[in-house]
């Protein structure tokens, strides 16, 4: 499920004096989940290749001034969450940022839906549809929302990396998952309740 | 729910209830109140089975074929993608 990939044997020295076949290494050890990460951002594959392309071509430029100080992945993940950010501001420059407060004087969101869906069989957890409709509650979580989810539930994360990640505090990331879970909980009941009511049905 | 005060109350912690991470204290407050409260039970079952849904869903899908020999290219990588 989660991956981290191991970027214990890339020489942080050979990249940082552009060593060629070095860079192609942290390529290959790292394409794919930042691919995954882009896509969970952007729900479009063209716009998530063309954001892992960007993230490589600017993680080259900075390979010489990169200190070290966070891992080699979280400064990836970093670039390519920034870069994913301005391609939403400029698709949708009504989208809030990710450094937006998440109104955090309101609390949180009630939930609307108090059904116990846990108990449906696992096969209509397991549809296409289902798999569809966790993909749309993703998708529907404004960004500075989403993106603490994915790096935290999908990307598995701590809440210390994914704060070095978005230059967030601990407690705005904590208070972000909470949001974002218990609102895609919501959604997922108004879906799930209706399979138990039609489960029901003779 | 939720009109109920405690209710309301705990809905902040739940998130890191699910994840083990919550002050023990404040966990015997949430289970004490889960045992009379049918709809805050309901809402902890269905979190939880929410986020796992979500973990087994993540390494799903497969990258699109050819991206790897499209991402090397455009770095100037092609010379490094049959190693």
């Amino acid at each position: 499920m989660i991956n981290h990939p191991p970027s214990g044997t890339l020489s942080l020295e050979a990249l940082r004096t552009g060593d060629r076949a070095e860079f192609a290494r942290m390529v290959e050890t790292y394409y794919q989940p930042i691919y995954r990460l882009a896509l969970r951002m952007l729900s479009n594959p063209q716009d998530a290749e063309d954001i892992l392309q960007e993230t490589f071509l600017k993680a080259y430029r900075g390979l010489g001034g990169f200190d070290g100080r966070s891992s080699l992945s979280t400064w990836l993940y970093r670039i390519a969450i920034n870069e994913a950010l301005m391609f939403l501001r400029r698709k949708h420059p009504e989208l809030v940022s990710v450094d937006d407060p998440v109104n955090d004087g309101e609390g949180e969101q009630q939930p609307r839906e108090i059904v116990d869906w846990c108990c449906l069989p696992e096969e209509e957890f397991m549809s296409s549809e289902a798999q569809a409709q966790l993909d749309r509650a993703a998708d529907s979580l404004p960004a500075s929302l989403r993106v603490v989810f994915v790096l935290r539930d999908l990307e598995g994360l701590s809440t210390r990396e994914t704060a070095e990640v978005l230059n967030l505090s601990e407690m705005a990331v904590k208070t972000r998952l909470s949001r974002a879970r218990l609102r895609l909980r919501d959604e997922l009941s108004g879906y799930f309740s209706e399979r138990l009511q039609e489960g029901k049905q003779p | 729910m939720i009109d109920h005060e405690t209710c309301r109350k705990m809905l902040s912690s739940l998130s890191e209830y699910v994840d083990g991470t919550l002050e023990e204290a404040l966990c015997t407050e949430i289970e004490r109140h889960m045992a009379d409260c049918e709809n805050c039970r309901i809402v902890v079952d269905t979190l939880k089975k929410t986020i796992t849904l979500y973990r087994n869903s993540a390494g799903r899908g497969s990258v699109p074929e050819n991206l790897r020999q499209r991402l090397y290219h455009r770095l100037d990588l092609d010379e490094f993608l049959d190693l």
